[in-house]
């Protein structure tokens, strides 16, 4: 009954020609045909954002909407969000500051904050919780989720900014990296592990 | 993956070619605007469509204007987030801002619709359930059953109307166009709906609800208004109870007022009983209001169908109404229900 439909899909900045069952969603499409497996499947319902993707800049859930409706609009994945083996201020902090623990439903997070930083360069700590509010996490109680996109906007902006030590580390100790040094930004190192 | 049923996508440049496939198909064909509610009830297997006509192609159908009366008007297509984010609808009607913001999550926002928003499925305990729960408990009446599980006497169905714009924009006395396919018709909003779980549009199913026309003498230079809403999580969820008020004055006397309820029928129930006990009384009476929110609490008969008690719901109308009318009024709100958070 569906045809299969052929669309040219710009995701992430480059242009893929793809043939897929008219039916089947954006979610399906990008896992399954642009072979983009960084947007995850939660509960395919609109109800956990785990499926987050950005659409002309904006959150979208991917799992909602058809992918034949989306050619000729700007479609970013998780995967955009690095330069090359470089990770994006936001990915650096989540990792450095354990944001992430199963991360399964990181790449929704990382998304829906990057559409905020990007028209609010400096969001409350509400304004946060209200733009992730749709976004559900059963692992890190959402504090550390927080504390990440407030340094990850940090960053951002330029400033010379470093997580509270303690909170990387236990109590600081000097010597130790973060301990004495609170102008830590979010490590280099933390590129190298994906 | 919980996959789409395979089904024919139409995308129709006008309102009457939209109008003519859906009259021409029948039940087999369905609208979808932001797909935020036709989605997921298709994933489930809820709703059934082999044709699904997209109005989001249709010209004209996404513009927000006001018009030369000072009318505001919404066109169907134009989605929460638009209308949450208007800097007219924020200063002139900030109470359907706040109806609006509270709706679902961000995205969801992004996506969803104002005419999705009011024609959005009703909602009940045993219906929105995977389809091996609703099989293995056997479909309810709302699903091709022959039983309501809320009320297994009952020979209608009695799941809750979902929408939060719907009783704010009721409140405000908007108006909604109607397409078919022989042309456009205005009704007032609060009649687009009938007190029945499954045939919960007073429209017919080619009608594509083109427009609200939210009033100007409902702006905020005319007309006090509150919404207040009432569920588990402060985002996601969907009201256990809404109540949405709307109060005019002259001198400091009350001269009309409209008080609508969701979530506690199927349909947004309109508290005339209680409206009018408010008027020809001072603005801020708080004998008054709290007459008022006894009376919303007689039509307030929340049936066991959503989350917690269904009694609890019917005992927080009136709280909820007290502070609704409280804040339009100007008086400091009282009645918090615990982790309460005023939205905007």
């Amino acid at each position: 009954m569906s045809r299969a439909v052929t669309a040219t899909l710009r995701v992430n900045g480059e242009e893929r020609t793809v043939a897929f069952p008219g039916h089947h969603t954006l979610l399906e499409v990008l896992r399954e045909e642009c072979a983009l497996t960084g947007t995850k499947h939660g509960c395919e319902l609109g109800e956990c954002g785990a499926c987050t993707v950005l659409v002309d800049g904006r959150p979208v859930l991917s799992c909602l909407t058809l992918a034949c409706q989306h050619e000729g609009r700007e479609i970013e994945t998780v995967e955009g969000l690095a330069d090359g083996n470089r990770l994006g201020p936001l990915q650096v902090a989540f990792a450095d500051l354990g944001a992430a623990q199963c991360g399964y439903c990181t790449p929704g997070i990382l998304m829906a904050a990057e559409a905020m930083l990007r028209e609010q360069p400096r969001p409350s700590r509400e304004r946060i919780a209200e733009q992730l509010s749709g976004n559900l996490c059963r692992c890190t109680g959402y504090l550390k989720i927080v504390e990440a996109v407030e340094w990850a906007a940090a960053v951002r902006r330029g400033e010379d900014a470093g997580p509270p030590p303690e909170i990387l580390f236990g109590h600081p100790e000097p010597g130790r990296p973060g301990g004495d040094a609170p102008g830590r930004r979010p490590s280099e190192t933390a590129s190298s592990n994906t | 993956m919980l996959r789409l049923p395979p089904f024919r996508l139409r995308t129709p440049s006008s309102l009457e070619e939209a109008a003519r496939i859906v009259a021409g198909e029948g039940p087999a064909a369905r609208f979808v605007a932001g797909g935020t509610d036709l989605w997921p009830n298709m994933k489930r297997r809820h709703q059934k469509a082999d044709t699904v006509v997209s109005l989001m192609a249709v010209p004209g159908l996404a513009e927000l204007r006001g018009d030369t009366g000072g009318n505001l008007e919404i066109g169907g297509t134009v989605t929460l987030d638009r209308v949450e984010r208007d800097e007219r609808v924020q200063t002139r009607f900030p109470a359907l801002a706040r109806a609006v913001a509270s709706i679902s999550s961000p995205p969801l926002r992004n996506m969803g619709t104002i005419g999705g928003n009011l024609c959005v499925d009703t909602r009940c305990t045993y219906y929105n359930q995977t389809e091996e729960w609703r099989r293995s408990i056997d479909y309810c009446l709302k699903e091709e059953g022959t039983v309501c599980w809320v009320a297994p006497g009952s020979s209608r169905c009695w799941a809750h109307t979902a929408s939060d714009s719907a009783p704010m924009l009721a409140a405000l006395g908007a108006r909604v166009r109607l397409a078919g396919a022989e042309g456009e018709r205005e009704i007032p909003l609060a009649d687009l709906y009938r007190d029945d779980g499954i045939d919960y549009l007073g429209k017919r199913p080619e009608e594509v609800l083109s427009r609200v026309v939210v009033p100007a003498e409902a702006d905020a230079g005319h007309c006090r208004s509150a919404f207040w809403k009432l569920r588990r999580r402060g985002s996601i969820d969907f009201a256990v109870l809404s109540v949405a008020v709307a109060l005019w004055q002259e001198h400091g006397v009350v001269t009309r007022a409209r008080i609508h309820l969701g979530a506690v029928a199927s349909w947004p129930v309109g508290a005339e009983k209680a409206a009018e006990a408010l008027v020809g009384r001072p603005v801020g009476d708080e004998e008054a209001i709290r007459e008022a929110a006894k009376l919303v609490r007689r039509v307030a008969t929340p049936m066991d169908n959503t989350d917690f008690l269904a009694q609890w719901r019917g005992v927080m109308a009136e709280r909820y109404a007290e502070s609704a009318l409280r804040e339009a009024s100007g008086l400091e709100v009282t009645g918090l229900a615990p982790n309460h958070r005023l939205v905007g």
